[in-house]
């Protein structure tokens, strides 16, 4: 679970603290004027009109979580289960609400039997923002594992996911996918890499 | 708890009588999501309505489905029934519906102490836990067990104005579900929507 790691479940850091600080990819920070990965996922996501976001908190995922909050527009909050948040957003996709849920690799890795016997059978759009913890400097063996169940699970439901590594490809990933998701009833992974928002680092 | 399941002073009653009892006080196209197995079985046996959706599988996820109805259609009246067995999956959901407080949620717990469907066999809570004692420590300040057929239609009728999420105890004995739902999930969901007004048919 998410929480396994003590600091994941302490969610409200400050701007100044947070991941994306410590260990960016040069070329990040040398494009001050683009917005950050955080900020393009939130107006990506409203511009879609998908208001209902839960979530399991994720370090990586903090900026985002505390973004999310202070808009009005999202009806965001947590959930103490990923498969839960699953559940919710189906529900609100049937009542005609669009949602996303937010968690890390760890908690995917609890969704297997949510998706093949709701999510995939009635066609629901989930759309999954998923944080990537176990690769590109893991510091927690039994997430360096977990992480590598992630992709088989989603390959042999054949779900479309991506990677996203580049901010340069983010806005056009995210939108995309979301509007592929609702246009053909299938979910969708969006896999945020290290690559792209600096990851969690050994403190 | 010391004293035993079977100790509580509520009357066992019938799954599929209750839940008919149910159906026969939905006038307003209040959605009704059931449970996996014997739950949403006993549903279907109950007389099909656009506004039912049944789970075919992901155990522990009536509550939380019908969460997500509930905050999408405000104006409409949400019911969830669930087995004790499926809500052990997923108690943690009691505390995210009653942290968002959702007025136009009621739940029902269909507890039996036992995994029916999969050969009878006594759940953990069984003999030792009360499952409306949990709600309320979760934070469902309106958690009542019913005490008999005509208490459940009283506490349904007023859950349907109630302001605040309503569960709803309800002790049934160890009886199979009465039919089979047609197992069809595209077709669930689809009419589903339909019923809550978010699709036409083509």
């Amino acid at each position: 679970m998410a929480v396994a790691e003590g600091q994941a479940s302490k969610a409200q850091v400050s701007e100044s603290q947070a991941p994306e600080s410590q260990a960016s990819p040069k070329s990040h920070e040398t494009r001050a004027e683009e917005k950050s990965w955080h900020e393009v996922v939130l107006q990506t996501l409203k511009r879609n009109d998908i208001r209902l976001v839960p979530y399991v908190p994720d370090r990586v995922l903090t900026t985002l979580i505390t973004s999310l909050h202070a808009d009005p527009f999202f009806t965001t909050f947590a959930t103490a289960r990923e498969e839960e948040a699953v559940g919710i957003v189906a529900g609100a996709w049937m009542g005609g609400q669009r949602g996303a849920i937010l968690m890390q690799t760890s908690g995917f890795a609890t969704l297997a039997n949510v998706l093949a016997s709701l999510v995939v059978p009635c066609q629901i759009p989930l759309i999954m923002v998923v944080s990537e913890r176990g690769t590109l400097g893991e510091f927690n063996y039994g997430q360096s594992l977990v992480c590598r169940t992630m992709r088989p699970v989603l390959d042999s439901l054949a779900m479309e996911h991506h990677t996203m590594t580049r901010l340069d490809e983010l806005e056009f990933t995210v939108d995309r996918s979301i509007k592929q998701a609702i246009a053909t009833q299938a979910p969708v992974a969006l896999i945020l890499s290290p690559l792209l928002t600096g990851g969690k680092v050994f403190a | 708890m010391t004293a035993p399941m079977n100790a509580r002073n509520t009357k066992v009653m019938n799954r599929f009588d209750v839940t008919s009892r149910l159906v026969k006080k939905l006038t307003n196209e209040e959605a009704v999501i059931g449970g996996i197995g014997n739950t949403n079985f006993d549903l279907w046996s109950a007389g099909h309505r656009p506004q039912n959706f049944y789970m075919l599988g992901s155990m522990g996820l009536a509550f939380p489905i019908a969460l997500g109805v509930a905050l999408a259609q405000p104006d409409r009246r949400v019911f969830a029934l669930e087995g004790d067995g499926s809500l052990l999956m997923q108690l943690g959901c009691l505390t995210t519906i009653a942290a968002l407080a959702p007025k136009n949620l009621t739940m029902i717990v269909m507890d039996n102490g036992s995994y029916q469907i999969t050969g009878g066999q006594a759940t953990p809570a069984a003999a030792v836990a009360d499952l409306i004692a949990v709600a309320l420590g979760c934070g469902i300040s309106s958690s009542t067990w019913a005490a008999d057929e005509e208490d459940f239609e009283r506490l349904v009728d007023q859950s349907l104005a109630a302001s605040t999420p309503v569960l709803i105890g309800v002790r049934i004995d160890d009886k199979p579900g009465v039919g089979a739902t047609r197992r069809d999930p595209v077709q669930i969901r689809e009419h589903f929507m339909m019923g809550l007004g978010v699709r036409q048919a083509l």
